[in-house]
Order: structure tokens, then C-alpha cells, then sequence
């Protein structure tokens, strides 16, 4: 147990390093988010209730980013490039380097969510989070949840050339639909529906709750709940459908 | 666990995909500290049976021991004790030659010296270089140093030298004769019959999941009556003849004693040992197995002179 701990740890951090050298990686996962909370907060630097709806919504959105979509490509490169294989060839057991990987992408929500905290106090007004044992439940609960859903959606990704196209076409509409850029309160009936159905929806709720609204974690408990049952699920495609070896094509 | 004479046991492997037979009921046997090489064209069930022996695959059927154990349980201590070179295996892109090495040899409980193993495989120079800026060739060294850097007592090479330029392949020819030296067990699996004949201690010739024939390079024959020597002369007419004998010295001198008698010369007689790759190319070529029937009497073909030469 000790040996495979300290592997993952290992991995772990050659995963930090390498996670730095390559700079389409560290752009996509780590300042894009940043930069979209620059540029919203810029043009709502006046709206305060504008900035109280950008701020835990970008925060959503980096746990999205850095946990689903990061780890969607990471999954397909590994596989298609036969890394996974070779790993598999080696007396590591597989769970120190899922833990290593997993680590890495956690590490980055984390960083993001900090620099966000930080940014919402001194730049848009936001104060300190109302509720901080919410926030990290709430981050802990959707760094599983999107995690588990991105590992499960590399599956259904059948090559690493159509990873960005696969992506993007849930991220996108995701992030459009669960109120990141704007209060959901003011869309038409079914786009709330879908938005309500989806898990950033409410992580974006339990976010704001702890970050803007001062909601407590009892009253935000349903959205925990609709996570949960996400995360659930994305548990079992993960395991269920997971590969070590490339797609035969 | 004991260590027994074979590195690999294999008894009647089978191996079934669907509806396919992959591999059809195989036996062979690794000596420890031999080199053994399995050789067979695309498809044949070469991929199939080494991915088995190395833990990827489960077998239908058949018994499978690889240095005592049984590698469909993928026990980890088999896996600290095997390095694996496979073809269809990459590495991180921004990763150091030198720091993919350290980072491996992490796994390993008795891991080689990493200077030590970048020498063995020609990668010095290379230590820092990120793998996205190495040529093919170099990949391949570094795929090897990446199995070797365990220490491992058993090495599987899939096509180890691919894409190699001559100087390079001599090169990983010396490592690979050096494992042996060291008394490592290899597992080869090769397309250059030159290589095998090369580095083997014995091969396994395999197509459509069977093994055709078995042994040392230079012992190997095909199946059934063919024999070890070619006995090749024109005859008076000018006619190619070509005999095959397991005794060359009586079939020369029943010939030349023949020849003497009716005063003729054989003009341009040779003898010869098929190579490994005229055994090979007999062997898997399309159609029928070449089977020939056995017989006491060497087989004789006259084949019309071609050209006028």
C-alpha cells in the first residue's frame, strides 16, 4: 500500500512537470478559464449583480474544464499512444497511475479555484467565500463528478484526432446552457430544464451559494444530490468501459 | 517460486476472438538465458501468443508459465522480472530520454543503472532531448532502454529493430547478443528472417495459429521429407537439376561417379543449405502447406534453363 501510494506520488509529479512543458495543455486547462474571468469581469466590472453570477459560474466552469475535458484528452492520448499499454507492462500497479493523473487534474482545479477566490475578493467585489466547508464540498463533489464523467466520455472517443471536436461538442453547450455566463434565472423555460437536468447547473448553484449568496449547505443539498447521482454514474462508465490498449479501427 | 530450465512453457495454447481461432493449439518451450525467435507473417498469431505470454490477453485454452507463473493472473512480481518491448507502445511527448528512464526505473525493485542503459542502447547525447524531437530509430532504442532498465531476467522484443538503418540495426544486434551474455531469456519476434538467423538460438516458424516447424536457425527444415541440402548442376543437355539430400557426400558421389561413367561434367555444381528465409518462404507461402512426401530417394526436379544466361 505504501509502495503503491508513493508511485502514484511519482507520477504524480512527473505529471506536474510535464503538465508545464507543453504549452497547449497548460494554456487550455490552466488560462483560459482565467481569462474569460478577466474579460467578463471587465465588461461587468460596473454590475455587481452581474459579477455575482460570472464569478462562481467561470469557478464552475474551471472544475469543468480542468477535470472533464482535461481528462477526456489525456485518457484518449494515453490510450491511442500506447502509453496505457506500456504502464500496463511495468510492475506499477494501474491505480498508482490513475491516482497520479486523476492528482494532476485535481491540482489544477485547485490552483483555479483559488486564483478565482482570490480575484472575486480583490477585483469584482464577491468578499470571501460566505461558507468554506460548502465550497470544498461542492469542488470535491464536482471534481468527482467531472472526473468520472470525462474519463467515461474518453471512451466514447474513438481516436485522439477527433478528441477536440468530441469535446468541445459537450463542453460548449454545457457551459452555454448551465448559467455560466449569465444569471439562468432570466432563460426561457426549457433551456432552464436542460440546465436543471445537467450537473454544472447545480454545481454553479452550490458555488454561488457558498461563494456569493451565503446559502447554506442544508439548503443546497438537491443540488449535491443531482452530482451525486451524475458522479454514480459517471463511476460506472468509467470502470465500465475503460481500456487499456488503443481502438482497433 | 522456483526457477525452473524453461523461462516459457507453452502447452497447447488457444486462443479464440469470436468466431476466430487466432492461435490453434501451440507448444514450445524457452530455455532459460536462449535466445528464441518466432517468426510468421502478418496475422499468424505471433502478436496474439506474445501478448498472452506478457499478461495482455487471456488464453481460450492451453496451459501458458512465464518464469513460473501464470501471466494471465498478472502477477506483479512477473512483471518486475519481464521487460517489454512492444510496437504499438509511445510516451508522453514532452517527456526527457534520461527522465523517462529515472522515472521507469522508479517501478522496478532492482533497477539498472540509467547512464548504464543509455550507453547499452546508443542513446548518448540524447539524455535530454524530449522523445517529440527523437527520429524513429531513436524512439525504438529508447522503447528498449525502457525495457531493460528493470533488469529484467526475461525480455519480450516485438520487431525491435523496425525502421532501423543498418548501423543501427548491427547496434541493437550487439545489445541483444549482449542481454545474452548477460544470461537473459529473450522472447523475438522479427519479419527479418537475417535477424533471427542472426540472434536465435532457435525459432518457431508460425502461420494461422499453428506452428509449421521448430529448432535451431541452422538445423531448421521444412516439414516432412525436405531436406537440409540443395545439390544443384546442368546436365548435358544443359538442364538444371536440383536434388535435395540430407547426405550430401553419398548423393555427390553417386552423381559425379555417374557423370565419370558417361563421360559427361557437372557443369556448375552447387551445394547449398536453404537459408532460414527459403525455409520460411516455402513454408508460409499461400496455398497448401509445402509438405513434400517423405522419401528414402532424393527428389529430383528438372527445371528448363532460363535465358541463356
Amino acid at each position: 500500500m505504501a509502495d503503491t501510494l508513493t508511485l502514484a506520488w511519482r507520477q504524480y509529479r512527473l505529471e506536474r512537470r510535464l503538465f508545464w512543458r507543453n504549452p497547449s495543455a497548460a494554456f487550455f486547462n490552466f488560462l483560459l478559464p482565467l481569462l474569460f474571468l478577466a474579460f467578463f469581469g471587465a465588461i461587468f466590472h460596473s454590475n455587481q449583480h452581474e459579477l455575482n453570477v460570472i464569478v462562481p459560474g467561470i469557478a464552475g466552469m474551471s472544475v469543468m474544464s480542468t477535470t472533464f475535458t482535461a481528462l477526456a484528452y489525456n485518457m484518449v492520448f494515453l490510450r491511442e499512444r500506447g502509453v496505457l499499454k506500456r504502464i500496463r507492462g511495468t510492475p506499477m500497479p494501474g491505480i498508482s497511475y490513475l491516482l497520479g493523473i486523476a492528482g494532476n487534474a485535481v491540482t489544477n482545479t485547485a490552483v483555479q479555484i483559488a486564483i478565482i477566490t482570490v480575484a472575486g475578493r480583490a477585483f469584482f467585489g464577491i468578499g470571501w467565500p460566505r461558507d468554506v466547508l460548502e465550497l470544498i464540498v461542492f469542488v470535491a463533489a464536482g471534481v468527482v463528478c467531472f472526473a468520472s464523467l470525462g474519463v467515461a466520455f474518453s471512451h466514447a472517443i474513438p481516436n485522439f484526432e477527433s478528441t477536440p471536436a468530441y469535446v468541445n461538442a459537450v463542453f460548449l453547450p454545457v457551459i452555454l446552457v448551465s448559467g455560466v455566463f449569465f444569471d439562468p434565472a432570466h432563460t426561457p423555460g426549457f433551456m432552464k430544464g436542460i440546465a436543471e437536468a445537467l450537473p454544472l447547473y447545480h454545481l454553479i448553484s452550490g458555488l454561488s451559494g457558498a461563494m456569493v449568496k451565503g446559502t447554506s449547505l442544508a439548503a443546497n443539498i438537491s443540488a449535491l444530490g443531482v452530482i451525486a447521482a451524475w458522479a454514480l454514474l459517471g463511476i460506472a462508465l468509467a470502470v465500465r468501459g475503460f481500456s487499456w490498449e488503443a481502438r482497433r479501427s | 517460486m522456483t526457477r525452473g530450465a524453461f523461462a516459457i512453457e507453452v502447452k497447447n495454447l488457444y486462443k479464440r476472438y469470436g468466431d476466430f481461432d487466432a492461435v490453434r493449439g501451440i507448444d514450445f518451450e524457452v530455455l532459460s538465458g536462449q535466445v528464441f525467435g518466432l517468426l510468421g507473417p502478418n496475422g499468424a498469431g505471433k502478436t496474439t501468443t506474445v501478448e498472452i505470454l506478457e499478461g495482455y490477453r487471456h488464453r481460450t485454452g492451453g496451459d501458458v508459465e512465464v518464469l513460473g507463473f501464470d501471466p494471465g493472473e498478472r502477477p506483479r512480481e512477473l512483471r518486475a522480472r519481464t521487460g517489454i518491448v512492444l510496437q504499438s507502445t509511445g510516451l508522453y511527448s514532452h517527456i526527457r530520454v534520461r527522465e523517462a528512464l529515472e522515472h521507469f526505473a522508479t517501478m522496478y525493485p532492482h533497477p539498472r543503472d540509467v547512464g548504464e542503459v543509455i550507453e547499452l542502447t546508443g542513446l548518448q547525447g540524447k539524455e535530454r532531448s524530449t522523445t517529440r524531437t527523437l527520429s524513429g530509430g531513436q524512439l525504438r532504442r529508447l522503447d528498449l532502454a525502457l525495457a531493460l532498465v528493470g533488469d529484467p531476467e526475461l525480455i519480450f522484443l516485438d520487431e525491435p529493430t523496425t525502421g532501423f538503418d543498418p548501423a543501427a540495426r548491427r547496434g541493437a544486434w550487439d545489445t541483444i547478443r549482449s542481454l545474452k551474455e548477460l544470461g537473459k531469456t529473450v522472447l523475438l519476434t522479427t519479419h527479418y528472417l537475417d535477424e533471427a538467423q542472426e540472434l536465435a538460438d532457435r525459432v518457431a516458424i508460425i502461420k494461422d495459429g499453428r506452428i509449421l516447424t521448430e529448432g535451431a536457425p541452422r538445423e531448421l527444415r521444412p516439414t516432412g521429407g525436405s531436406a537440409l541440402y540443395r545439390v544443384a548442376y546442368r546436365n548435358g543437355d544443359g538442364m538444371l537439376v536440383e536434388c535435395e539430400t540430407d547426405d550430401p557426400t553419398a548423393l555427390l558421389h553417386e552423381l559425379t561417379s555417374a557423370a565419370l561413367a558417361r563421360g559427361e561434367r557437372l557443369e556448375g555444381l552447387t551445394v547449398t543449405r536453404p537459408t532460414l528465409e527459403d525455409i520460411y518462404l516455402e513454408l508460409t507461402a499461400a496455398g497448401e502447406p509445402a509438405v513434400s512426401p517423405p522419401d528414402e530417394q532424393p527428389a529430383v526436379s528438372t527445371a528448363p534453363e532460363r535465358g541463356d544466361g
